[in-house]
């Protein structure tokens, strides 16, 4: 054992409890996570948001706090995971808090019984929190008013409903929320430049395939294939004008050609990285342009216009739209992909692509420099967040967030500049926009009736046997009223038929969710609790993409569908 | 602010549903997709659903989902069977566990949890393998549910399942629901042995990682992973031949991390880490509560329609049997139906072989490699035959001795051109026929 290295820092407690999780979002994702403080304003059977909150306490969220002013009945214990018969009586909010503290001694949990019609007419009551995810029924007036609150404070706020069969959320996130750390398959970030090289990756090229013909069969087969491709291309072009391949027809012949320089007369029949070369000519040799959501983000005010006090996400941006301006192409990634090569020469390739990924990162540096003197902004920005930017650059997401719809008592939904696009999705098959106009639908019966004439608890459709039908009914009127609106507004011409199958659909849905009666069903809360913990994550942690803005799941076809409204 | 006390509540023998009333509203009332011929809203659906015996297997990730969401669904007789003990690494996302049970079994831990949450269902445990039990245990049951992160394990009762269907007895045909896991995505689907596509016909759509050549690690590593593969096959074979390899001991891993470190710096290799070398050596897959808690959900939400056709479900003959579900960008799930093969080896006739492309210059050694790699076989301990000879036999020490010389000859020299070739393995209660294919 003498000649290795030191004995190592094994893992340490934290890292072995929560290494599945550390290998998908990291220990910045993490510290994310610790930092944040969620609250639940619960109501209805209350499932889901607590399965919510489940997935969230278990990797180790920093807080939560959990609004809910029902007392727990026999009802709850019949779906409910988190409450056992000893709470009956108690209070929810509690009881699932404590029982949820349970599952993890680093996360902490506080609970609020205050019904939340007054909870919420005190002062600066939100400000403790970085996210909000409410539970529907909800009365609509306290929806807006948190709703106003996501936007004055800019942290984002989500809406659920699961009810019998259905479920649906909405994420109403801040209007600016970029994503530099999207984790794009791996298969579809490789970007090695082949069709625009710098002068180091052509004479690496040439270095590695000088006398290639010549070559004794081992050096052949460990040729890299990066190399054999820019040397096939470099031929290509001298019997081309000094074109590269340009179309389909144009890359299948240069894959012919490549195909065919193998080596086959030796025992394997053939050469792996020759093998590697051919697979890798349609997916690589494509003009490294950035894609229109990229280009998206160089144009947007927030990016053209650099403040004092703009995130620094902005700055970074604006610095590699210059680069882009100047040069055509986004910063180089800097990764290879492994392939079949020796050592040294895989080795020296990671190198050239790493000094050139260095050379762009250090151009685009100075760049952001040069803003942030201009912009008299006060503390520079670290380069480990630019080298990320760069490293990222053509997978970079930006979210525009935007409310949700919250159905008010009196008046009709709007759509604005999304009712075109929302109007031609309602017209597909098996489209779930017509379950959407069911829950917005079941939200307006909700605003317009109550369990009794005190201000209390909303009532929702179905709950008694003796009113099933007539709220069936009702709810049915409501959403045709809707959907009518929808295609109003958009001005769109559906034909007469097709609108008659989409009513019958709307029809059909809405029937679903009043047989539910407000019921929740522990296995449809258990999957939107998992969706949904799932997007909290993202959007805390900054990492992959979130839905934009509104999913819906069909729990008796077990299909799903995101759209922006 | 002091809520009642619950003994002023009304007890159960005034409401003996009141606990049900939610699941109440969809077991007594018909839906707009509800097929009225098989629902029998109120007392007999629920009556069935009572009396379903149901099993789940593994009580790990997904395991424990579906056992609090079956004993949630209203199910009161589940069995669970899981061979594993409870690890450190399980608790950010194995609920019922803590880390006072670390070290004890997880399915008698899981069972005992469930059954004192949720007053009324009887779970019932067996720390152990599937393959410990024979036809007639599971022949007492009306479902099955899966949440395993093996795929032997998955073929394996899939394969008995498939086997156990007696056409005259309609108790036999046994529902698999099975789920799975990775990272951010998952799948869940529904099986009617013998009348829908089979786990065994879907082998295919999870095709298992490549392994890295061995003369890759031996001689031209590039990568960090290949520094500790190294470590693991080749240099702790050599050095420390005498101690079996225990993946959870650290000295273990700290060992290969050190060597791995140490060769990677002779390559100039940057990016060994000690994380790194646990995730490879244990063949780590990511894993999360959310996803488990979808994937879980959508089974049970299956298993609970199956059991009381209160909506339509997944897997019945010629409709959607599969989701496929994604997270990673925004959320996306595929819901389809996966086609029975007629060369499925499992649930097919049994009489069409199935294609099997084979280089002419390789050896048997190299084909039996492959078998471990390729998606559709997936054979890591495979004995071949032809209709006329024993090629290679694993499954007897004495027949491998008589079989061994063969591994070095050409597949060319052994068998020909579109001769079929029949391939057994331990794991499996099949046999797998196979047509060879020469290429090139
Ligand atoms: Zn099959």
């Amino acid at each position: 054992m003498a000649d290795l290295p030191p004995p190592v820092q094994g893992p340490t407690a934290k890292e072995k409890k929560y290494d599945r999780q550390l290998r998908l979002w990291g220990a910045t994702g993490q510290l994310a996570l610790e930092n944040s403080h969620v609250l639940l304003i619960n109501s209805g059977p209350g499932v889901v948001g607590v399965e919510t909150l489940k997935n969230l306490v278990l990797p180790g969220i920093g807080n939560f706090t959990i609004q809910d002013s029902a007392v727990v009945s026999e009802a709850d214990l019949g779906v409910n995971f988190f409450l056992e018969e000893q709470h009956l009586g108690g209070f929810r909010a509690e009881h699932t808090c404590n029982l949820l503290k349970e599952l993890n001694p680093d996360v902490k949990g506080n609970f609020i019984t205050e019904p939340v019609e007054t909870w919420l007419t005190q002062p600066n009551v939100l400000n403790p929190y970085t996210l909000v995810i409410v539970s529907a029924p909800i009365r609509s007036e306290l929806l807006a008013k948190l709703s106003a609150h996501a936007d004055a404070a800019i942290i984002p706020l989500f809406y659920i409903h699961s009810i019998g069969f259905y479920s649906h959320f909405a994420i109403h996130l801040p209007p600016a929320f970029p994503i530099i750390d999207t984790h794009p398959d791996p298969e579809s970030i490789t970007d090695l430049r082949l069709l625009r090289p710098w002068p180091e990756l052509l004479q690496y090229a040439a270095d590695k395939t000088t006398n290639l013909e010549a070559m004794d069969g081992e050096d052949h087969g460990h040729v890299p294939y990066v190399a054999l491709l820019l040397h096939y291309l470099e031929k290509w072009k001298e019997e081309h004008d000094g074109q590269v391949p340009q179309n389909y027809k144009d890359k299948t012949t240069f894959r012919d050609i490549v195909s065919k320089a193998a080596r086959t007369n030796n025992p394997e029949g053939g050469e792996e990285n020759f093998d590697e070369a051919v697979a890798a000519v349609l997916k690589s040799l494509n003009p490294p342009e950035a894609s229109s959501a990229v280009k998206e983000i160089f144009k947007a005010p927030e990016c053209v216009l650099v403040r004092q006090d703009s995130p620094s996400f902005w700055v970074i941006a604006n610095a590699v739209g210059l680069f882009y301006t100047k040069y055509g192409v986004l910063p180089v990634p800097g990764a290879v992909p492994d392939m079949k090569a020796r050592s040294a020469d895989y080795i020296q390739l990671q190198n050239v692509y790493k000094s050139k990924a260095r050379k762009d990162l250090a151009e685009v540096l100075e760049s952001v420099r040069f803003l942030e003197r201009n912009a008299n902004r006060s503390t520079a920005i670290e380069e480990k967040d630019v080298e990320a930017f760069c490293k990222n650059a053509a997978h970079i997401k930006l979210v525009r967030g935007r409310p949700f719809h919250v159905v008010p008592a009196e008046g009709s939904v709007r759509w604005g500049d999304r009712a075109k696009s929302i109007a031609q999705t309602l017209t597909f098959p098996d489209s779930l926009v017509p379950l959407y106009i069911a829950f917005l639908a079941w939200d307006k019966f909700v605003a317009t009736h109550e369990k009794d004439a005190l201000g209390g608890a909303p009532k929702v459709p179905g709950e008694s046997d003796t009113d099933l039908e007539a709220d069936n009914e009702k709810v049915t009127s409501i959403a045709f009223k809707i959907a009518n609106d929808l295609v109003k507004e958009a001005a769109a011409s559906i034909d007469e038929d097709e609108y008659a199958t989409i009513k019958t659909q709307i029809g059909e849905f809405v029937q679903e969710l009043v047989r539910a009666g407000g019921a929740e069903l522990h296995n449809i809360s258990a999957f939107t609790g998992g969706i949904v913990s799932q997007e909290v994550i993202k959007v805390i942690t900054e990492q992959y993409i979130p839905v934009d803005n509104t999913c819906i799941f069909d729990g008796i076809r077990s299909k799903s569908a995101v759209f922006k409204v | 602010m002091e809520a009642n006390a619950g003994s002023t509540l009304p007890n159960d023998s005034e409401a003996p549903r009141a606990r049900w009333k939610y699941l109440d509203k969809i077991l007594n009332r018909p839906g707009p997709f509800t097929d009225e011929d098989s629902f029998m809203p109120g007392e007999p659906v629920i009556e069935s659903l009572e009396r379903a015996k149901i099993l789940v297997i593994g009580a790990g990730g997904l395991g424990c989902e579906i056992l609090k969401n079956l004993a949630l669904s209203g199910f009161k007789d589940i069995h669970v069977i899981d061979m594993d003990t409870i690890d450190v690494s399980n608790l950010n996302r194995q609920f019922l566990f803590r880390a006072s049970d670390v070290g004890k079994p997880k399915a008698e831990v899981a069972a005992r949890f469930v059954e004192s949450r949720v007053k009324g269902v009887k779970i019932t445990p067996y720390c152990g393998k599937i393959q410990d039990k024979d036809e007639e245990y599971y022949m007492q049951f009306a479902m099955i549910v899966c949440g395993l992160d093996s795929i032997e394990a998955r073929r394996w009762i899939n394969a008995t399942l498939v086997g156990m269907v007696d056409p005259e007895n309609p108790d036999s045909l046994k529902p698999l629901i099975d789920g799975g896991t990775e990272g951010l995505k998952g799948q869940a689907r529904v099986i009617f042995p013998t009348m829908t596509s089979c786990i065994e016909c879907q082998l295919d759509m999870h095709a298992p990682r490549a392994a890295v050549p061995l003369c890759t690690l031996a001689t031209i590593p590039r990568q960090p992973q290949h520094c500790i593969e190294w470590a693991h096959i080749i240099a702790w074979e050599e050095e420390r031949k005498e101690i079996t390899l225990d993946t959870d001991d650290p000295e273990h891993i700290t060992w290969l991390y050190q060597k791995a470190l140490k060769r990677a710096q002779e390559f100039n290799i940057p990016g060994v880490t000690y994380s790194m070398t646990q995730g490879v050596v244990k063949n780590i897959i990511p894993a999360i509560a959310s996803t488990n808690a979808i994937v879980a959900a959508s089974c049970c939400n299956e298993a609970f329609k199956i059991a009381t056709n209160t909506n339509p479900f997944l897997g019945f003959p010629e409709t959607d049997n599969y989701m496929m579900y994604t997270g990673d960008e925004s959320i996306y799930t595929y819901t389809f139906e996966h086609q029975k093969k007629d060369d499925c080896p499992v649930c097919g006739a049994g009489t069409i072989a199935r294609p099997l492309q084979v280089n002419p210059n390789w050896t048997l050694q190299d084909f039996v490699d492959s078998l471990a790699e390729r998606p559709e076989a997936q054979l890591k301990k495979p004995s071949i035959r032809t209709g006329e000879h024993s090629l290679y036999i694993q499954s007897l020490a004495d027949l491998e001795r008589q079989t061994r010389h063969n591994l070095t000859k050409k597949m060319s020299e052994l068998v020909e051109d579109g001769e079929e070739m029949v391939i057994t393995d331990k794991s499996f209660p099949t046999q797998f026929k196979y047509k060879v294919i020469f290429h090139k």
